[in-house]
């Protein structure tokens, strides 16, 4: 027996959902949500019947409540090391009023059917989730509540919960919800299923953060235990009987194409059972029946090689020889980009972003004038488990194992590459080792999916190398910024100027995330703006890579303040104060986001953020002045006396929702070698930190993953083809961040009176700026392109 | 060809390719998958396990060379997940990720084995060669110091809960790999 009841608040009208409440075989309760019964419903309702689908019913549960009183969670988002897992089952749990002690999570597979919005990026699982899972523990605890009430006959009002026990005080009685579930799984009778049970529903009364016993406690990771005892976890740890293992040979030219290899080679060696070539598939068609562009965020061409063991199929690959045919970008170069930016910022810019009172004319009267050119290079993502899934083809249905951050967009891009129909994929979320962006394209999953369907019934692993993960990656873009500013003769900054320039498929299109949003800090808050922009036609794939645009933009913008600053003869923090005042409450709206022609700018805020002006999030200047006040007076800002060699630097930055101020104090000595010495971050990210444990730590990696970028990241093309090759500390490789490397940071939250949100990214872009307006406030030195490794940094 | 070296104090035999690493001898031949694969290269630390005690890159060893070892896995770090190190992982949530954690452990169980009281640079210049991609490097600090206390003597004092008692999948490692297709079915 089933009852299902539709859940939503004004807030969440886009979450459409279904809580279903059902009895387990064997005793107790589950509630699941349920969106296709939803519109089922719908179309009944409406008198259409013949597109009523049903979908089946699926055990698959967000609550489930059994006899031994412990309550079975499932975790919807993937978990790459976020921490979602156990905070956004904490919410859950807390609503619920159950110990902590009694919950066991789950990982849910994918099925945005039952659990809605399934991905890991953008810092959204907080925003899109603190009211909606609330409600769902707080339905839950109604229902027990409701059943007691049954059992005892006594009202609803009488009782109280604590423990996952219901308590009535008047007469000393208490049921464990585990006694209570099999009846409240049977309580709401089917005639409720109408507006006044709806709209008591949406009047579910929720905890006073006062009463909070599991949210905002010190909740140790869900698995750490089995991650520190080294139990199979990841993507990569999946395995059954039978499985074989792959690797995927792709041209190092980007998107190059394999046109003949020696496979009858490589099926000799040891262990080879399979190789062959993958073409790429032929473009979609448009609507008017022209092809799509090459989508070289999918398949793409290459060699597959299949055998008994992953090491035997490295071992094969030695002995691969592939004719390549390396396409039209075999000429790129990172000097060559260059190149192109600097004859382009003598133009006029491809298009015009935002143009706020007169630029020329304030320009041209400023007291003091500043250019300067920043550049920020391309990075790779290098989450530390390379990529990977394994992919069983059987009876035409395919079932996929796969540590990804979209699962629905992972899941799509298999159905349209390889004539899948989505209801034949299964696909198990596995936990990351590390995303960062990475895992948000799926290239490996549809790669991994088409390499199974060449060879049905046998389960394979695609597992590729640090190499190939290095030099396929979607890299965070470059950009260069040209400024050209000014301020007046009271040190007030009245002139901006920035021609922003990045790469794309051609001269007018952004590559992935490699747009600039015309709402971006400090527009608005100057009178005289002006933002323009331009294309470098490049072959180079871009993605998102963690806090995507803000982690070069807050660079060149918060260290151009710096110089700015300088200018106007004012100290950083109080320029920025006075910046911050200048809110322009007559400027224009930003125009349609058209123009930006890309991902999200200015703010970039999450969905279901709270919307400014074109629908893009508002900056709150109020919210931004007080965590720069505070990382300020943490500090001790301009109340120390610092030695020769070393400095303090300031920045901030609001992304994802979050504000983020931070002052970086670093020591280069006279040879020119950094050390950071310490890190104050001040952030605001609403009323509640779910989880601090967990918060901390991520802030402080957030902050040192920052630092990271500065201090020696940086992917270079030559030929058409990435440089770096693996993890290493020579110029030619990639540098991660080591532990000598590693300072205290200091972490302060600033609780507001804003819906809490969320903490995956916001805190590293200040991070970056601050270091660099440290290193110069350290030598004089002022250092426009990043890493600071290839600065001349040499002092005394 | 066949070589034998006692892993977790268990004499295993097992007959590969001699160049293989040993890193895919445990995870592939042997499943077991806590030491991890990173670069391949011996950059990053993930794949550590300690030979006779020292903490070594399990994918830079030849299986071939092996005959006879004494290789320790994170498996086999402690017989029901309780050295200290562990303890103290779990009690200071070092964890984000958790991808280069075993790789961590084994090489701070080799500092603390050796240096019983490690200061802070004692404890950059051991554990440099293990990358920590999220940058828990400060908790990494902090939990080889309160191991070293718990070794001390001074007992697991969890700032919070803890870890949750009795959960069915958190049965104590006892060195025996398990499925991961068997957990996830």
């Amino acid at each position: 027996m089933a009852t299902s009841v539709r859940i939503s608040t004004k807030k969440n009208l886009d979450r459409r959902g279904f809580l279903r409440v059902s009895s387990i075989a064997g005793g107790g309760m589950m509630i699941a949500v349920y969106a296709p019964e939803l519109e089922a419903m719908a179309a009944k309702l409406s008198g259409n019947t013949k597109n009523t689908r049903r979908a089946d019913y699926t055990p698959n549960a967000f609550i489930k409540i059994t006899p031994d009183n412990i309550i079975t969670i499932t975790s919807k988002n993937p978990e790459i090391g976020q921490g979602v897992k156990t905070h956004l089952s904490m919410v859950i749990a807390d609503e619920l009023d159950v110990d902590w002690k009694d919950v066991r999570i789950v990982q849910g597979d994918h099925n945005p059917a039952i659990y809605g919005g399934q991905g890991a990026g953008g810092s959204t699982a907080t925003p899109q989730n603190w009211n909606y899972l609330r409600q769902v523990g707080a339905y839950g605890r109604s229902l027990l509540v409701a059943a007691a009430a049954a059992t005892w006959s006594v009202p609803e009002s009488e009782l109280t919960t604590a423990s996952g026990t219901v308590f009535h005080k008047a007469s000393n009685r208490s049921m464990k919800y585990g006694a209570l579930a099999d009846k409240a799984a049977t309580l709401v009778p089917a005639t409720q299923l109408n507006q006044q049970a709806l709209a008591a529903l949406t009047t579910l009364k929720l905890k006073d953060p006062s009463e909070y016993k599991i949210i905002g406690t010190k909740v140790p990771g869900y698995d750490t235990h089995k991650i520190v005892t080294g139990q199979p976890l990841y993507g990569i740890d999946f395995t059954m009987p039978g499985m074989l293992y792959a690797t995927y040979v792709k041209c190092a030219v980007f998107a190059g194409k394999a046109t003949s290899a020696n496979l009858d080679d490589i099926k000799k060696e040891p262990g080879i059972r399979h190789a062959f070539i993958l073409e790429e598939p032929a473009p979609q068609l448009g609507q008017n029946g022209t092809p799509m562009p090459r989508n070289l965020a999918g398949l793409l061409s290459g060699v597959a090689i299949i055998g008994d063991s992953w090491w035997q199929v490295q071992s094969a690959k030695k002995k691969l020889n592939v004719q390549w045919d390396e396409g039209t970008t075999v000429n790129d170069s990172s000097a060559g980009f260059h190149a192109t930016a600097e004859t382009l910022s003598k133009g006029t810019p491809n298009r015009n972003l935002r143009k706020d009172g007169d630029f020329a004319a304030a320009y041209a009267s400023a007291a003091k004038k500043v250019d300067a050119m920043y550049f920020i290079p391309f990075i790779s993502h290098a989450p530390l488990e390379p990529q990977n899934t394994a992919a069983l083809f059987k009876d035409g249905k395919l079932e996929l194992w796969s540590a990804t951050q979209q699962p629905t967009s992972g899941r799509q891009l298999v159905v349209n590459t390889l004539n899948i129909k989505t209801e034949d994929i299964t696909l198990h979320i596995m936990r990351s080792g590390g995303g960062f962006g990475r895992r948000l394209t799926n290239d490996y999953m549809v790669e991994a999916a088409a390499i199974a369907k060449a060879v049905p019934g046998v389960p394979v692993k695609l597992l590729w190398t640090r190499e190939e993960d290095i030099q396929h990656d979607f890299y965070r873009p470059v950009q260069w910024h040209y400024f050209s500013g000014g301020v007046d003769a009271a040190g007030k900054l009245v002139a901006w100027r920035d021609h922003y320039m990045s790469t794309g498929p051609d001269a007018n299109t952004f590559g992935n995330s490699a747009a600039i949003g015309n709402n971006e800090f400090p527009a608005r808050f100057i009178r005289n703006f002006q933002l323009e922009a331009s294309i470098i036609p490049s072959g180079v794939p871009t993605g998102a890579l963690r806090a995507p645009g803000s982690n070069g933009i807050a660079f060149a913008v918060q260290c151009y303040i710096d110089e700015l600053a300088e200018a106007a003869k004012k100290d950083p923090v109080e320029f920025r104060r006075d910046l911050l005042s200048q809110w322009q409450a007559d400027a224009p709206p930003p125009a349609p986001a058209g123009g930006a022609g890309g991902p999200p700018g200015g703010g970039r805020g999450g969905p279901g953020g709270p919307g400014g002006p074109g629908g893009q999030p508002q900056f709150d200047a109020g919210r931004m002045r007080a965590v720069l006040d505070l990382v300020a007076e943490k500090a001790g800002w301009g109340k120390t006396t610092l030695p020769n060699g070393t400095g303090m630097g300031v920045a901030f930055h609001y992304s994802h929702l979050g504000y983020f101020a931070e002052v970086v104090q670093a020591t280069v000595s006279k040879a020119g070698a950094i050390k950071v010495d310490k890190v104050w971050m001040a952030g605001d990210v609403g009323s509640q930190v779910i989880n601090p444990l967990h918060a901390e730590n991520q802030a402080q990696g957030g902050v040192l993953d920052g630092l990271a970028e500065a201090l020696g990241q940086e992917i270079t093309i030559e030929k058409g083809r990435v440089v770096q090759t693996n993890f290493g500390t020579n110029a030619n490789q990639f540098a991660l961040m080591r532990i000598r490397q590693a300072c205290p940071v200091e972490i302060n939250f600033l609780k507001t009176n804003n819906p809490p949100t969320g903490l995956g990214e916001p805190m590293l872009p200040p991070a970056v700026a601050g270091l660099v307006n440290a290193v110069y406030a350290a030598t004089g030195k002022r250092v426009r392109a990043l890493p600071l490794s290839k600065a001349d940094l040499k002092w005394g | 060809m066949p070589v034998t070296f006692k892993l977790n104090g268990k004499s295993t035999t097992v007959d590969v390719a001699a160049d293989t690493p040993l890193l895919w001898v445990l995870r592939d031949t042997l499943n077991y998958k806590g030491t991890k694969f990173g670069c391949g290269v011996g950059q990053c630390g993930a794949c550590t396990v300690q030979r006779a005690g020292v903490a070594v890159r399990s994918c830079q060893l030849k299986i071939s060379t092996l005959e006879g070892a004494d290789i320790k896995t994170i498996e086999g770090l402690s017989a029901d997940g309780t050295h200290a190190l562990q303890k103290a992982w779990e009690e200071l949530d070092v964890p984000q990720c958790g991808y280069c954690q075993a790789g961590q452990i084994m090489s701070a169980a080799s500092l603390l084995d050796k240096n019983p009281n490690p200061s802070d640079a004692d404890i950059d210049a051991a554990m440099n060669g293990n990358i920590c991609r999220c940058a828990t490097y400060i908790r990494i600090r902090a939990g080889i110091k309160r191991a070293a206390e718990i070794k001390r003597g001074a007992g697991a004092q969890p700032a919070s809960g803890g870890k949750p008692e009795g959960r069915p999948e958190d049965a104590p490692a006892d060195g025996r790999p398990r499925s991961l297709f068997e957990t996830a079915r």
